[in-house]
């Protein structure tokens, strides 16, 4: 059992290499965002766009991925669907299998991670290579990702090198970044050009052509995509749009406010297998659409705004709540303000309804979303969800975080209130026994002063200055 | 492929999207009203602060790249025999003792240890550019396959620059990639292969090539005459460098 959210966020508190490390980070990802973005007039239509061109999507969702099914087999890229992670994992399985696969190296995905993919291929004798830099690093050290765009952020260089040491002892230790990044590279160069098998995830999917765009910068993505002979990219269903002239706006969208960057270094649109005659490129191309919750999403209009995201992490950098814990104190595969709306949804309010709960609510995360997801917004949907008095959209574990007390404290505040004579009768109390009433405000008042109750209510006050009943 | 869980994710999703379906939202093409030198200055600048090199060149463009090479150590480059920038390269190579020539004419199984461990640089063309990011379109095809642009430490690519749009979005309206189809694997390319992975430090050469050396030409069926004289583009151009 993993230690409950409130232990891991002081841990994560506690540490203060891990916090000097994520705030570096945050802080430099959002100046580079507002560089990106210098003309506010832009940022406003293209955000506007971005929601529109995301909302379409989803309006048409399951026509469209009818579309991208029929092009994409067309293309020859053959296409499998899966309820579950459990289903993906074994589809995933069972073409490595075919192929005779032993290893496979990946692309960065966090469909993948959702999935628990690595896990489930290795307890199935099949090695899964991470080759992303972050995600390399990460494998090493037993860890999983912190953020969804930069994985290893928590760590330093520092902690990096002494995992190298340890795992490469030939080659000289360095604390050096291009140092360290060299040794990266020559490993991975070795699995890059014998290996059989390759997977990676789907930034977007686009229906009319029967087209994959991934976006990364290494190229590694490119390397687990074209030289392996069987590709697998496993997809969340939402990630389809309609068109490709629908592509640039949500492109620039995503690398903007992802890393500040005016566009990633490659951008790769995969349309089929190796076609006769061509010279290199997987024999074969598979697209695993994963559901796992998401069609259960879909179905209320508000919550479906989740399905928008373009996963670029700008709501995380500008959390104040990601900002101080890092990722890993959420304990989820996604973390930060979308994590927090996300995995409530994914895996149930019973497990995950706490999370609704970690945020203040500035709006920071609604303000910067790229695709304009009300984020503020549907954690208070959630928040009501978890105490069982939002609309029943289905959510899993809807109504768990009801508590008997704050039930009963609610409902004698609504009698009162609806009672003059009652609540007269509780102010007087509150008033006169004020010293002998137990005000526990548990954590709230640790670092705050409690407020005392006033000898007499406003009522009584202003009945003494001479205001007439009104 | 029909199974289950196909049927029952489109049941699922079809109770929530009653009615019809949403048309697309206006998306008018993004793009700049950019002169040609204008597109070329922001291109060269966009590229060069991702650490692509930029040479303007000519007709003698092969003996500019070879100087180039020779200078970075490469000992061997790798180019698309069938095709016309190939033989142009064969034509004019200035010395193939000094760096070797090597064909890139078979299936990847057939080459593949040489590529991944004994090839120093590749040569290929490319579709055009756009300014506003400094990206080269790669549109790779049987003669010129995908990996040639991935695997060297070094990949050289020539491009035109009438080729050159203001943005991703123009280039793809106007060229309508969605009518004409996409080859297998259309390639957007902005500098060598980075990661910033550790501690949000640039790193260049990760797994991709390590330089990206762009030599643009310009003298080559420049429709616009303002572009620059066909004799001496490099003179004509070399403002745009400064
Ligand atoms: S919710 Fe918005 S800001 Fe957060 S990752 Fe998704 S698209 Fe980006």
């Amino acid at each position: 059992m993993p230690p409950e959210f409130s232990v891991r966020v002081g841990q994560a508190l506690d540490n203060e290499r891990l916090r000097r490390n994520i705030r570096r980070t945050m802080d430099g990802l959002v100046a580079k965002r507002r560089q990106a973005f210098p003309d506010t007039h832009e940022l406003t239509v293209l955000r506007r766009r971005g929601k529109l061109i995301r909302g379409q999507a989803l309006a048409n969702l399951p026509d469209l991925l009818l579309e991208l099914e029929a092009n994409c087999e067309r293309n020859g890229i053959q296409v499998h669907w899966a309820e579950t992670a459990a289903e993906g994992n074994a589809l995933v399985l069972d073409l490595l299998r075919r192929q005779g696969a032993r290893r496979v190296i990946k692309g960065k995905s966090m469909v993948s991670e959702e999935m628990g993919l690595n896990h489930y291929l290795e307890a199935q004798g099949i090695q899964a290579v991470e080759t992303d830099l972050g995600e390399f690093i990460l494998q090493l050290a037993g860890e999983r990702p912190s953020h969804i765009i930069a994985p290893a952020i928590h760590k330093d260089r520092g902690e990096i090198a002494a995992l190298f040491a340890a795992h490469f002892p030939e080659y000289p230790h360095t604390e050096d970044i291009e140092g360290l990044t060299a040794i990266a590279r020559r490993i991975m160069r070795e699995h890059f050009g014998q290996a059989v098998a390759g997977l990676s995830g789907v930034n977007f999917a686009i229906a009319e052509s029967g087209t994959l765009c991934l976006v990364e910068n290494e190229g590694n993505g490119r390397l687990c995509t074209t030289a392996p002979d069987i590709h697998i990219a496993v997809c969340g269903i939402e990630k389809v749009i309609a068109r490709l002239d629908q592509l640039p706006p949500l492109l620039t969208l995503l690398t903007r406010s992802a890393t500040g960057q005016p566009i990633t270094t490659y951008v790769n649109l995969i349309s089929g297998p190796r076609r006769e005659g061509e010279r290199d490129g997987p024999r074969e191309v598979h697209l695993v659409l994963l559901d796992n919750g998401r069609s259960r999403i879909h179905r209320d209009q508000q919550l479906r705004a989740t399905l928008r995201c373009i996963r670029c992490g700008a709501c995380m950098n500008h959390c104040p709540v990601y900002s101080r814990l890092g990722g890993h104190a959420y304990g989820t595969v996604y973390p930060g303000p979308i994590g927090s709306v996300l995995e409530p949804q994914l895996q149930g309010l019973d497990r995950q309804g706490e999370l609704a709960e970690a945020s203040s609510l500035c709006g920071a995360c609604g303000e910067v979303c790229p695709v304009r997801i009300p984020l503020p917004g549907l954690l208070r949907r959630l928040r009501a969800e978890g105490v069982g008095d939002g609309p029943d959209a289905g959510v899993p574990g809807q109504g768990s975080r009801r508590k008997v007390l704050h039930r009963l404290i609610w409902s004698l505040w609504r009698q009162a209130h609806a009672h003059p004579p009652l609540y007269w009768l509780m102010t007087r109390l509150a008033t006169r026994l004020r010293r002998l009433l137990p005000i526990g405000l548990g954590p709230w008042a640790r670092t705050r002063t409690p407020p005392v109750i006033a000898p007499r209510s406003l009522h009584e006050l202003a009945r003494a200055e001479g205001f007439a009943h009104e | 492929m029909n199974s289950p869980a196909r049927e029952a994710i489109l049941q699922r999703l079809r109770r929530g999207t009653p009615g019809g379906a949403r048309p697309a939202p206006e998306n008018p093409v993004r793009r700049f009203d950019w002169s040609p030198e204008e597109r070329l200055r922001r291109f060269i600048a966009a590229l060069t602060a991702v650490r692509g090199e930029v040479i303007l060149v000519g007709d003698d463009w092969p003996a500019c790249l070879f100087s180039r090479l020779q200078a970075k150590g490469a000992t061997n480059l790798r180019y698309a025999a069938d095709t016309a920038l190939g033989a142009e390269l064969v034509r004019a190579w200035p010395d193939r003792g000094a760096i070797a020539l090597i064909p890139h004419d078979q299936p990847i199984e057939a080459c593949r240890t040489q590529l991944f461990t004994a090839t120093d640089a590749s040569l290929t063309g490319c579709l055009g550019g756009i300014a506003e990011t400094g990206t080269l379109v790669l549109w790779p095809s049987i003669q010129e396959p995908r990996l040639m642009s991935l695997v060297p430490p070094i990949h050289a690519v020539v491009l035109e620059a009438d080729r050159i749009r203001s943005t991703f979005h123009e280039f793809l309206v106007e060229e309508d990639w969605a009518g004409r189809g996409l080859p297998t694997n259309a390639l957007l390319i902005s500098g060598p292969s980075k990661s910033a992975d550790i501690e949000q430090t640039l790193a260049y050469g990760v797994h991709g090539p390590k330089e990206l050396l762009v030599l643009i030409r310009a003298g080559r069926g420049a429709a616009d005459p303002h572009l620059n004289p066909p004799r001496d583009p490099t003179a004509a151009l070399a403002g745009a460098l400064a």
